[in-house]
């Protein structure tokens, strides 16, 4: 039975289709990808899986229960990681803890065992009683996903877990997110990171203009809109060289802002074009989740 | 508005299902870490009110109603800081925890729902209304400002009129985009409710337009109530019609309140 199932989800602000008719599948144990630039839909499909937002249109069961309708017992067995950090300013890392367990009637010596684990797993054990505004970023964050842990969810949904965090601060986040998968929880998250989505996300679903514009597993994504190789070049001439040698030699190419991105199966005469261009400097490298994600989005800034 | 009936009974429902009171205690929590101000806040200045227009402006006024003003004003007091405890509970204190830190959007990812964040701040705000009550009626006592030991029926009334204006200003809360839109409640509507409800003056001699305006504010409603038990006059008949006014607003705005702030928040 699958965590999250959605058909023909959809939602209107004022006559607008923000999320339109989406289908989803989210599998128990999986860690799920949603991706979509700025105003793709994600958050609204984001909130309306978490019972925040009553969909106009559509089909929603998430762990079982028709959502909003039983959004409660669904909340039961939910933990959420908000994009904004919603701690408690005026208590301690330990009563963060305790007074979100007291939302969902937890108490006595099992939640205290329960926070004892979570102070560890979160690497908080020595901050117990410090004051949120004394805590880092990332332990905030930390401290952000272990509230969510206290109710032991079967499902945790992390709106873009470390953005805002520095380099150490989202490797640590990754770590614990593997430690949940390992433990077979189901991880539905959003990101603007690709790399943190091809870590971490076993499928992912690309989504624009309210739609789900593919959905699968990373290296298949990639197998599927991209050539295997992509050369970026840069630098004085570069258009000389691309109308001269480049052109013909790739496969498919984009230039974004001053760089030229080759699309090819076999980059080796692609490369050695570039030898009589001694000006230019070059990139070459597999091609990744970005090269889908742009692909499929288009490459307009989204403001 | 259609939604009406149907916001009373999902306040109802989650009013017995007491998983308010995780909200309540949460709110108890924070207080106790800031008591001290808090405390300030809601006696201090009803107590300054007291002696100094009690004493000041009553070694002029002498008897009012048969009673030493002191007396007259005491048992108005009780409920103006009710009122303002509640108030300001149901307006800064809700207005944070809903806007800036994102207490209610992180209660609403967990089994509480909206109506259970809303009866928990209610009850919260009536609950230091009651505290803030209980502190005068201390005072005024000790003053020698109480006659009998009726007075003690003060209690539940300010807690019910606590109740009511926590009703008010959440509604408030839920359509105000700043702090500052509190500005625009207090001058419109709280200050005059507090002029012209009977705290410190009767209405009796005043023009009947501004007898009936007093009418339909819940303060005179709760003033009506306790003034006969603080200064031990005979109960004027018609003390359920008070209850039942005072009560009619608690329930008409709170299912507002919730109505506005389910649009704002679950939308």
């Amino acid at each position: 039975m699958a965590i999250v199932q959605a058909r023909g989800l959809t939602k209107r602000y004022d006559g607008r289709t923000v999320v339109d008719a989406v289908d989803l599948d989210v599998l128990p144990g999986e860690c799920f990808g949603l991706l979509g630039p700025n105003g793709a839909g994600k958050t609204t499909t984001l909130r309306m899986l978490l019972g925040m937002t009553p969909p106009d249109g559509g089909r929603l069961e998430v762990m079982g229960f028709p959502v909003p309708a039983r959004a409660r017992e669904m909340h039961e067995r939910l933990g959420v990681v908000p994009q904004q950090d919603s701690l408690d300013p005026d208590f301690s890392v330990i009563e963060n803890l305790r007074t979100y367990a007291s939302y969902f009637g937890l108490r006595g010596d099992r939640l205290e065992a329960r926070i004892a684990d979570l102070l560890g797993f979160a690497n908080l054990a020595t901050r117990a009683d410090a004051r949120i505004h004394e805590l880092s970023g990332g332990m905030k964050r930390r401290l952000s996903l272990a509230r969510a842990l206290v109710n032991s969810p079967q499902l945790v949904v992390l709106d873009e877990p470390t953005t805002g965090l520095d380099p150490q601060a989202r490797q640590v986040i990754w770590q614990r997110l593997r430690l949940l998968i390992a433990e077979k929880r189901t991880l539905i998250l959003t990101t603007h990171y690709m790399d943190e989505a091809q870590r971490l996300c076993d499928r992912i679903a690309i989504m624009d203009h309210g739609r789900i514009l593919d959905v699968d597993v990373p290296s298949a994504l990639i197998r599927r809109h991209i050539e295997p190789h992509v050369v970026e070049v840069h630098g004085a001439g570069v258009e000389d060289w691309l109308a001269a040698r480049g052109a013909p030699l790739a496969e498919r190419t984009e230039t974004i802002g001053e760089t030229i991105f080759c699309y090819t199966g076999d980059y080796v005469p692609l490369v050695e074009s570039l030898g009589s261009f001694p000006r230019l400097e070059y990139l070459h490298r597999p091609a990744n989740l970005e090269d889908v994600f742009l692909k499929l989005t288009g490459r307009d800034l989204r403001e | 508005m259609s939604a009406a009936p149907e916001r009373v009974t999902g306040l109802m429902a989650s009013l017995f299902a007491l998983r308010w009171i995780a909200v309540w205690k949460r709110h108890a929590r924070v207080w106790r870490k800031l008591a001290g101000p808090a405390l300030l806040g809601n006696i201090g200045e009803p107590l300054l009110y007291l002696l100094a227009l009690g004493y000041g402006l009553g070694s002029f006024i002498g008897e009012l109603q048969g009673m030493g003003y002191v007396t007259f004003l005491a048992s108005g007091l009780v409920c103006a800081s009710a009122m303002n405890t509640a108030t300001f509970e149901g307006l800064y204190s809700a207005y944070t925890r809903m806007a800036v830190q994102e207490t209610w959007n992180a209660m609403l990812y967990t089994p509480l729902d909206l109506e259970d964040i809303m009866i928990g701040e209610a009850v919260w705000a009536a609950s230091k209304s009651l505290l803030s009550a209980s502190a005068i009626l201390l005072v005024a006592t000790l003053l020698g400002a109480v006659q009998g030991p009726l007075a003690i029926g003060v209690l539940p009334v300010a807690f019910l009129t606590g109740l009511c204006f926590s009703g008010l200003a959440l509604v408030v809360t839920a359509v105000a985009r700043n702090y500052d839109f509190f500005l625009y409640y207090f001058t419109l509507f709280l200050t005059p409710v507090l002029l012209l409800s009977g705290v410190f003056f009767p209405l009796d001699d005043m023009p009947s337009a501004i007898r009936f305006g007093a009418e339909l504010f819940p303060l005179s409603h709760a003033i009506a109530l306790v003034r006969p038990w603080m200064t031990g006059q005979p109960l004027a008949d018609g003390a359920w019609e008070h209850v039942a006014v005072l009560l009619a607003y608690t329930v008409a705005a709170l299912s507002l309140a919730t109505h506005l702030c389910r649009r704002r928040i679950l939308r």
